[in-house]
């Protein structure tokens, strides 16, 4: 098993005939099962047409009604992204994950606000996406890097994650799932909602987390696994010689009003029983220590 | 995006906030027609920077002739203004705002944020105002009230009474105090501000509540719809590096250090800057090539770093996923030559293509650092500073 996605997900790609939305879907077929999963793309007025032979249609509504897709991946440029989030759950999708980058904070805090009572889960946006692996990428991480097993890992920040992973695969922990929640300030799942994930699923034995400044999420994380949490986790904080109000790229990347400093973080979860490594060689390393702890 | 005060005020004058009648002004003949125009016996004339703390740093003066007006305008243009705020050197004062004095009976604090966690826009109000907020919210929570706007609604009348009603204010007051406060979040909400901050609020001793002060932040990521916003944008307060790296679609920041650092992605450049500091030296910038780091990025990446006197070495991590890292290779080894590089290079690949990458790397004759993990980069650009 995993969390959010496996082989047996069925995937629509929204602004799939864009640049960025053909690049990554060439990949993402081509990765493990990639091929059974994708099976509908989204493009108003291209309804009809296909892409590497993946039908095209004009709506997410016609595109599930036809494919029966419980999952969508967003490329659409950022003025548009989140009315194809409001479109996607208003279809009915279970999993919407946004990748674009630059999406308006209003046009979130709307959308969110939009889904409410939805069960549906949104990952992103400004996210890499989600990878079960040795199953099923949706998203823009290389696949290669990936290896399947047991770890689980969750992180804000795109490459950051790469290099975590390519920690573990060489220290040989492979990963059950690897989930991009990108590092805008209003976004869909959290560290504590994917934490929960991974604390359920049976075959995730322990969690790699990274963090970085801005806001609380990373403390909110730590008191629920210092509550609930009874697997290792492995965490590092990105940003510890961050400046106070200089924005680190991302828009969620600031300290603002001496809140969401690294240190703040950072004892956070030390306080709460998670192995937190300061050496960002040392991710996996930290992680197989946590295991061995246990 | 930031804009200055006067910019601020407009924007809410333009959408009925009631803030002071006043003028932009560019040189000291300006401020002094201003005041005249103004009338009145009492003006305040205001530096006008990004950063704040303007007043302790002597970029806020209360006056009551128009020699003094004069006098004012004089010492403020052309000064560098020191605050907790800017760098070390201060910000060059290029404009004022010139305004009427107002008899202040109370001041009042408003801020307006982005709240990550309830994903609203949250408005908070203090008694406590004119003095630095955050020093409120670290020793007197309790004195800021707070509510979270539902964005399908707004700021209803009946919150906006609610919070009010925390400031002792009498009747009058707190009906045009809830009136300007449903008016300010329709200003950030239309404007797609990310932050307000209306400190002071300051109510009259005629019982008029105006905006003395007036700072907004705009979301970088809206702008494309606020044209009237973008034009308010003024190059002269930003860091020219900052600058000129944006536009070639690097994002940069220049710090204290003495260790560039070049880094695909922002989690992994933070990464980096923090082990750079692991190992015993300070990184003198995050930068961020995105997913291109094309040769004329990187090159033009180099030459934003060099012009910073104090560089020592550069440490270069990339993280190649769908970026190649044999094109990568073949960019820096371009780079380098083009900018002639004389500090130790230290380069670390990993990722597609990673051998390939390497080889390139070794053949091109440069004289070239190469690393495999990130803390054997460290390590080596430490080092390679003589450190």
């Amino acid at each position: 098993m995993s969390i959010l996605i496996n082989k047996q997900s069925r995937v629509i790609t929204q602004g799939i005939t864009g640049k960025t939305g053909q690049f990554h879907t060439r990949n993402c077929l081509d990765y493990a099962e990639g091929k059974d999963c994708f099976v509908a793309g989204v493009t108003p007025g291209k309804g009809g047409q296909d892409f590497e032979g993946i039908p095209i249609f004009d709506s997410v509504a016609e595109a599930r009604a036809e494919t029966g897709a419980d999952v969508s991946v967003i490329y659409v440029p950022p003025p548009f992204a989140a009315a194809a989030i409001d479109e996607a759950v208003a279809a009915g999708i279970q999993t919407v994950i946004c990748i674009t980058e630059g999406v308006p904070v209003k046009d979130m805090i709307l959308t969110r606000d939009r889904m409410g009572e939805s069960d549906a889960v949104l990952v992103g946006p400004n996210c890499p996406g989600v990878i079960t692996p040795g199953e099923i990428k949706i998203g823009i991480m290389p696949g290669y890097i990936h290896t399947p097993g047991r770890i689980g890992v969750v992180s804000r920040s795109g490459t950051l994650t790469y290099e975590v992973v390519d920690q573990l695969t060489k220290l040989g922990m492979g990963q059950s799932s690897c989930v991009g929640i990108g590092g805008d300030p209003v976004n869909g799942l959290k560290h504590l909602d994917v934490m929960k994930m991974f604390n359920d699923d049976p075959d995730t034995d322990a969690v790699v987390m990274c963090g970085e400044i801005g806001g609380s999420d990373e403390e909110d994380c730590a008191e629920w696994i210092s509550q609930h949490m009874n697997k290792p986790v492995a965490a590092f904080i990105a940003g510890v010689t961050a400046p106070p109000g200089k924005r680190m790229g991302h828009a969620g990347a600031i300290i603002a009003g001496g809140r969401g400093t690294a240190a703040d973080k950072i004892s956070a979860l030390e306080a709460a029983g998670v192995t937190v490594t300061a050496n960002p060689a040392e991710i996996g390393l930290a992680m197989r220590d946590a295991i061995n702890k246990s | 995006m930031k804009v200055h005060e006067y910019q601020a005020k407009e924007i809410l004058r333009s959408r009925g906030v009631p803030v002071p009648r006043g003028q932009a002004c560019f040189t000291v003949d300006e401020a002094v027609a201003a005041a005249t125009e103004l009338g009145g016996n009492r003006w305040v004339v205001k530096a006008q920077i990004h950063a704040g703390g303007r007043g302790k740093g002597g970029g806020v003066k209360v006056v009551d002739s128009l020699d003094e007006v004069r006098q004012a305008a004089e010492d403020m243009l052309g000064m560098m203004l020191i605050t907790h705020q800017t760098s070390p050197e201060g910000q060059r004062v290029n404009r004022l705002l010139v305004e009427e004095g107002a008899e202040i009976a109370r001041e009042l604090y408003v801020g307006l944020v982005i709240d990550r966690s309830s994903q609203r826009v949250v408005v908070m109000v203090s008694s406590e105002g004119g003095t630095e907020i955050e020093e409120v919210a670290a020793t007197n929570p309790e004195k800021i009230f707070k509510k979270f706007v539902d964005p399908k609604v707004g700021l209803t009348e009946a919150e906006a009474g609610e919070m009010m009603a925390h400031l002792n204010l009498d009747a009058l007051q707190a009906a045009e105090g809830g009136r300007f406060l449903r008016l300010l979040f329709e200003a950030f909400w239309e404007t797609d501000a990310s932050l307000a901050e209306i400190n002071p609020l300051v109510i009259t001793a005629d019982n008029r509540v105006i905006a003395l002060d007036a700072k907004f932040n705009f979301d970088d990521n809206a702008l494309f719809r606020h044209p009237d916003i973008v034009a308010m944008r003024d190059t002269d307060e930003e860091d020219p590096a900052e600058l000129e790296a944006s536009a070639v679609g690097l994002s940069y920041i220049s710090l204290d250090g003495n260790i560039g650092c070049l880094v695909n992605g922002a989690g992994l450049a933070m990464a980096t800057m923090d082990i750079i500091k692991l190992y015993g030296a300070e990184p003198a910038n995050f930068l961020d090539v995105g997913g291109g780091a094309t040769t004329d990025q990187v090159t033009e990446a180099f030459k934003i770093m060099l012009r910073n006197p104090d560089l020592k070495a550069i440490l270069v991590n990339i993280f190649g996923g769908i970026m190649r890292c044999d094109v990568v290779a073949e960019g820096l080894v371009q780079a380098a030559e083009v900018v002639k590089l004389k500090i130790p290079l230290v380069v670390r690949l990993e990722g597609t293509n990673v051998e390939r990458g390497r080889e390139i790397l070794e053949k091109s004759g440069l004289d070239m650092i190469t690393a495999t993990t990130m803390a054997d980069a460290a390590e080596k650009v430490v080092a390679a500073t003589g450190n």
